[in-house]
């Protein structure tokens, strides 16, 4: 535990609070905003750096993993999206590097950074950017407004108004259509969201309880560690298929 | 859940990261991995000619092969066949020859019979004209007979 005379509660409280500046809706969570950005600056910077050297010769091991990640991401928005785009694959490999590496965040044991900074006068400190709905959202927005984006640019204003009034169920049903319409695009960027912030969120929260438990910590905290890999690797993929699907279905007719 | 301008900060970072990895990460690397499947796949089909080459090569190595097998054989026939030639001429001469040698011995012996028997004759007309003359001395001219003497050797 990160200081004495603590309650259970209080701990847990303490772990889950952000370090804001500000007040009301103009207030800031430093430590997301850092965190991820520092990681996000970290990684593309990395990639940068061995991209820009890139051969088509004998890759680097480094080169190597960095080439089959993208590679993945390629194949996998190849096999959805079937148009041409400049800017989905770049996107996908954007969403899974940067939410695989903040949800990654995880793996640091709970009181390890908090408690770091405890030391500098920093007294609140959530380390995983992702378990802040703030990030989440955000990325699911620009996900909402790149959908919109492509469904005027690609099928003209006319095209889908025509989409939203007809489809699924023909023109004569065209309030349902719009209600239904509405629902699913709102659906889609609250789920991505949620879907992402609710399991590193729990994750962490597990995390959480698992500190609270003593001697009996290291027992349990490594194999839901060894569990979570696999939680923090699919939850990445996930958002980033979802944002290829929903972007692809921008860019087709129904 | 405190949804606050966080959300907007971690856009704008989002906005950045995938406006950077669309610029200077994924060009690059795009390009170097289209290069190299192009260049894998330029190996793979010089490898398939250069197969195609050996077993082309390997054809016609099997058809000179072939070919030399059979001058060969043509050579060796042509070669006995002269050697047999050869053997015949030389057997053939040498029986001349052997021939021409014995024709010869022959007419030699002939004529060394012929010689031997002409002086034996002469030998023999001679003994007997001296036998003759032995037992005639007393009663015998010479002279008188002398034609008898030579009709004597005449038919001697």
């Amino acid at each position: 535990m990160s200081a004495q005379g603590q309650t259970s509660t209080e701990y847990i409280v303490h772990h889950l609070t952000n370090l804001k500046v500000g007040s009301g809706f103009w207030s800031f969570h430093l430590d997301t905003l850092i965190v991820s950005g520092l990681l996000g600056l970290l990684v593309f910077g990395l990639m940068w750096r061995v991209a820009r050297r890139a051969s088509a010769g004998v890759p680097g091991p480094l080169q190597n993993f960095i080439e089959m990640a993208v590679n993945m991401i390629d194949t996998q928005v190849r096999d959805t999206f079937h148009g041409k785009s400049e800017l989905i694959t770049p996107l996908a490999i954007t969403i899974f590097i940067w939410v695989f590496i903040m949800n990654a965040m995880d793996l640091i044991p709970v009181d390890f950074l908090p408690g770091l900074l405890g030391l500098f006068g920093v007294h609140y400190f959530k380390a995983v950017p992702t378990t802040d709905p703030n990030a989440t959202f955000a990325m699911s927005l620009t996900v909402f407004f790149l959908m919109m984006f492509y469904n005027f640019k690609i099928k003209g204003f006319g095209g889908f108004t025509h989409e939203v009034l007809t489809a699924p169920f023909g023109k004569w049903l065209f309030p349902i259509n719009i209600l239904f319409r509405i629902i699913e695009d709102l659906a889609k960027p609250i789920s991505l969201a949620l879907r992402l912030f609710g399991n590193m969120y729990a994750g962490e929260m597990v995390f959480i309880l698992i500190a609270l438990l003593g001697l009996a910590q290291p027992f349990l905290a490594l194999p839901w560690a060894i569990f979570h890999i696999l939680i923090i690797t699919l939850q990445a993929f996930v958002f980033m298929m979802l944002t290829i699907v929903y972007l692809a279905m921008a860019h087709e007719s129904h | 859940m405190d949804i606050n301008a966080t959300l907007i900060g971690q856009a704008v970072w989002f906005g950045l990261f995938i406006w950077f990895t669309m610029k200077f990460v994924w060009p690059p690397l795009q390009r170097a991995m289209h290069e190299r499947q192009k260049r894998i796949a330029d190996g793979l089909a010089a490898a398939e000619r250069g197969k195609q080459e050996l077993e082309r090569a390997a054809k016609r190595t099997e058809e000179i092969l072939v070919e030399a097998r059979h001058k060969a054989q043509e050579l060796l026939a042509q070669a006995d066949k002269r050697a047999a030639q050869l053997v015949e001429e030389a057997k053939n001469a040498a029986k001349a020859e052997g021939e021409r040698q014995l024709a010869g011995a022959k007419a030699e012996i002939e004529q060394e019979v012929f010689r031997a028997k002409e002086a034996l004759r002469t030998q023999v007309a001679a003994l007997a004209v001296a036998g003759a003359e032995q037992i005639l001395r007393r009663e015998v001219d010479a002279r008188a007979h002398a034609d008898l003497l030579k009709q004597v050797q005449g038919q001697l």
